[in-house]
């Protein structure tokens, strides 16, 4: 199937196999490793990318049906050398250990603030018209991104570094 | 130039005297701006153009033989290159330190999952979809799939010291309970992963592995070669917890493919192969036994239990191992019975041991207090033994009883109440204790130090599962060398490298740290020696050298390479003194009296574990450990079906994992000030199991007291604490 894709703001064109995922061909095909594989069903987040700007496991996404869309992947958030405010968070508060699952909870914290800024409330919200970024909401709103290693807290303390940073 | 030390006398607190200042700071990890931004390298990372694709199949009976596989049942799926079996191939992953091959079961299944063939195809797609149709014929055997209706039960000799029977009968209180715990899975966010290569009869392996010296002999051995001909590269690893210790069946199926076919292979298990074939924790069952005078002097402790395996795998999780030296008693006895089963093999998942063995243990001393009518910390005060109850050995450093103390002010436990006291509508809130303990080793370790200026290199074989040893490592031969650690460059995972402990048992920092602190204190002297003074005199800071009214920078001084290597190994004082991290674990939590659902609310741990290297990365370790006893209390069960012993919870979504959600944002670690002169050199105790070592039964405590009741099943999912609320 060929599939044009815009990924970190350059354009791919690829004649990928109908069953590849995004996951798979972010990863093998366009040379994009930082995207990670931890269950292949939508069940851990490490896959975690932004499609048109909101958060989704690419794993559950098939290529093929992206034709024209916009991902962004950890690559296009920072590189060592010139790290993201988020990224800059996560070394400094230790939120991560092995490293596996962290671009997806950097991806999904991404998509998260930006949530919370459009003010899109969640199941822990106590007011439905201004969402907070209390440690609740973070926890409610994060919980799509398995951490084994459990860098939870530090994860948090980390996203509301950032946060505090951006304001 | 060699070094082998033996740790054979308590050393000079060196660490402490050197100048630098960067040991135990909370430095950053050097290789975070690479897993923040992805570009660390996992082994599945190593995508290479003429890389070809292999997805492992799983037998589907539980016992029996492979009969036939039928190659033509996937011959007409576009991509698919061949469906390989080989003698070589390995049934689960090698035990941890096992340095040769796994059971190598030829046609044979041994249980249901087992991998019997891997399937090679241009694209992954094509590989996965011939997987799942290939076509397998079997012969089917009958087999045991649960300890309960195993045949081949082994009960072992009773560990003992003084007369249990005796205390056991004279005791005034006694507590007498049985309690099971569900298997468990480590469950590593990265499956298991391999990309194999060869070259003029040697091959390259790059796999997710926690030890790599004995990494290499598991592959050599499997595949029937030399050791010179084996290379693994390990540099990072996605999460380990006991899982990745020992070579594992991708790792071999994707050698033994490469081989044949020429093409660099890549095998990663599916969620579900790792599941099925990676070794799971056991499930226990555990009768614990405390008797006490009246007045809370304990006389009698028993902790007996039944584990599984199947057949061939020496393991068997060492349920009592904390039992044996948290609490004095005048009798103690010990028994273990191993039933062989036609599962998932079993193995070490982190702690192994005191992450069950203490659920459970923590918790009948939890019911003795109660019993007695006793505050739970001040019981475990009140029976802490002088010596190692069972051998007499002195501890060689031991601050349990600080740690007790120190939680409890900071707790707030003096505001704990009575029993099912606090509510706050639906919700029971209550607050629990329980001890930490988890023996300490020293495991054979070599280390490369190279100074050339300024600048220095560590290179051993040593990995880094996420536990921060390129930090730590850093940190010690900046310290050692007087270097600003960003001067100094960690190169890990390679099995080229001088052969370390690898990661396992909590043992890497002690091991590994001690080879490189060795290594860096021989390129000391010979500063020294080019400085012109006498070692004990040289002081190393900033790149300077300072010693006997002389000073020079290190380049002018090192202009041409030092490098030296060492080697440290246990000796005499793992013999005279008994080491162990300790500490005490607090938690509180609420439990919602119509659903049964237990929440978290906050916990802390205070531990003394020796020298902590890094603060930030120890205290990332401590955290990470207490969530597993989050999991292991409330969450964490593999189930098996009873008929044919598959395993039922094969994905993310059926075992859980603590998430998010799970977990509170209040998780407070305290550190005590610590140096343990007789585990090793750096006078430093493992970090990552310390964390899990009775972190649950804190848990489990706080909801006995919560309800007043009291769930003997674990994990105390909302079923189990219902039926207790009921009971």
């Amino acid at each position: 199937m060929k599939t044009t894709l815009t990924v970190n703001a350059r354009e791919y064109d690829v004649d990928n196999d109908p069953r590849r995922t995004l996951l798979d061909t972010l990863r093998d095909d366009l040379g994009l490793p930082g995207t990670k594989k931890g269950c292949d069903h939508g069940q851990c987040g490490a896959c975690t990318v932004l499609l048109n700007g909101e958060r989704v496991n690419s794993c559950l996404c098939l290529t093929a049906m992206h034709d024209g869309d916009e991902i962004t992947t950890i690559e296009g958030i920072g590189s060592p050398d010139k790290l993201s405010a988020l990224q800059e968070a996560f070394v400094k508060h230790d939120g991560y250990q092995c490293g596996y699952c962290t671009p997806g909870q950097i991806m999904s914290a991404t998509a998260m603030l930006k949530e919370i800024s459009d003010g899109a409330p969640s199941y822990v919200s106590d007011d439905l018209q201004t969402a907070s970024l209390s440690d609740a909401e973070m926890a409610e709103r994060m919980s799509g991104n398995l951490c084994r290693c459990s860098a939870y807290p530090l994860i948090r303390e980390a996203i509301a570094m950032a946060s505090e940073v951006k304001k | 130039m060699k070094d082998h030390f033996t740790m054979d006398a308590p050393q000079p607190r060196l660490l402490d005297e050197m100048k630098q200042g960067v040991i135990g700071t909370p430095m950053d990890r050097p290789d975070g701006p690479q897993k923040v931004s992805g570009t660390a390298g996992y082994a599945a990372d190593h995508t290479t153009e003429n890389m070809v694709h292999g997805v492992l199949v799983r037998a589907t009976i539980t016992r029996g033989r492979v009969r036939q596989i039928d190659k033509s049942s996937v011959e007409a799926i576009d991509g698919v290159i061949d469906v390989i079996t080989d003698a070589r191939m390995i049934r689960n992953p090698a035990q941890g330190m096992a340095g040769s091959a796994p059971v190598q079961p030829g046609d044979a299944v041994h249980y249901h999952g087992q991998p019997i063939a891997v399937v090679v195809a241009e694209t992954f797609e094509a590989a996965r979809d011939a997987a799942q149709r290939l076509a397998v014929h079997y012969e089917t055997e009958e087999a045991a799939v649960t300890p309960e209706t195993s045949t081949d039960v082994e009960t072992g000799e009773p560990e003992t010291a003084g007369d249990f029977e005796a205390a056991w009968s004279g005791s005034e209180v006694t507590v007498d309970k049985t309690y099971t715990t569900g298997a468990h899975a480590a469950a590593a966010m990265e499956p298991h992963a391999a990309i194999a290569e060869w070259k003029d009869g040697a091959v390259t392996l790059r796999s997710a592995l926690q030890m790599v010296r004995f990494n290499k002999k598991e592959l050599a051995d499997t595949l029937g070669i030399d050791p010179s001909n084996v290379r693994i590269l390990a540099p990072f690893i996605g999460g380990g917890f006991g899982s990745k210790l020992g070579l594992g069946p991708e790792a071999a199926a994707a050698a033994i493919a490469a081989e044949k076919l020429g093409r660099p292979v890549r095998v990663v298990m599916t969620r579900q192969n790792v599941f099925d074939t990676v070794l799971r924790r056991s499930e226990t069952s555990q009768r614990v036994r405390f008797g006490a005078t009246k007045a809370g002097k304990i006389t009698a402790i028993a902790h007996d239990d039944r584990v599984s395996n199947i057949d061939g795998e020496g393991f068997a999780e060492p349920v009592t191992q904390a039992s044996q030296f948290l609490y004095g008693a005048d009798g103690l006895s010990f028994t273990q019975t191993l039933a062989r089963i036609a599962t998932t093999p079993a193995g070490s998942v982190r702690a192994p041991g005191e992450a069950v063995g203490m659920l459970a243990f923590e918790a009948a001393l939890d019911e003795l207090a109660e019993k007695l009518g006793i505050d739970p910390v001040q019981l475990r005060l009140d029976n802490l033994p002088e010596t190692h109850p069972m051998d007499g050995r002195p501890y060689s450093a031991r601050r349990l009883a600080d740690c007790l103390k120190d939680g409890a002010e900071r707790f707030g436990w003096a505001d704990r109440g009575a029993p099912g006291s606090r509510r706050e509508g639906d919700w029971q809130i209550g607050m629990g204790v329980a001890s930490a303990a988890r023996a300490n080793m020293l495991i054979k370790s070599s280390s490369r130090v190279r100074l050339t200026g300024n600048r220095a290199i560590v290179e051993t074989d040593m990995t880094d599962i996420g536990t921060g040893t390129y930090a730590i490592l850093a940190q010690i031969a900046a310290e050692a060398l007087g270097l600003d650690p960003s001067h100094v460059e960690v190169r890990l995972g390679d099995s080229d490298l001088p052969g370390a402990s690898g990661s396992g048992g909590s043992f890497g920092a002690n091991s590994a740290g001690s080879a490189t602190f060795l290594a860096a204190k021989k390129i000391r002297a010979r500063i020294a020696e080019a400085l012109g003074c006498a070692e004990d005199s040289l002081t190393l800071q900033n790149g300077l050298a300072r010693g006997d009214n002389r000073e020079a920078a290190l380049t002018d001084l090192v202009t041409e390479e030092f490098l030296e290597e060492a080697t440290v190994k246990a000796g005499k004082t793992s013999e005279s003194h008994f080491s162990s991290g300790f500490g005490a674990h607090f938690a509180e939590v609420a439990v919602h009296e119509w659903t049964g659902e237990v929440r978290v609310r906050r916990m802390l741990g205070v531990m003394s574990m020796g020298r902590i290297l890094n603060e930030k990365t120890a205290r990332s370790q401590a955290i990470g450990g207490m969530i597993w006893g989050i999991g292991s209390a409330l969450t964490e069960e593999m189930q098996s079906d009873p008929r044919d012993g598959h395993v039922v919870t094969r994905d993310l979504a059926n075992y859980h994992v603590p998430a998010h959600a799970d977990v509170p944002g209040q998780m407070q670690v305290v550190f005590l000030e610590e140096r343990d002169d007789y585990a090793n050199p750096i006078q430093t105790k493992g970090i990552g199991e310390l964390g899990i070592s009775g972190a649950g039964g804190a848990i489990l405590n706080a909801i006995a007291h919560a309800t007043g009741r009291r769930v003997y099943d674990y994990p105390a999912t909302p079923d189990r604490v219902l039926a207790a609320l009921d009971a």
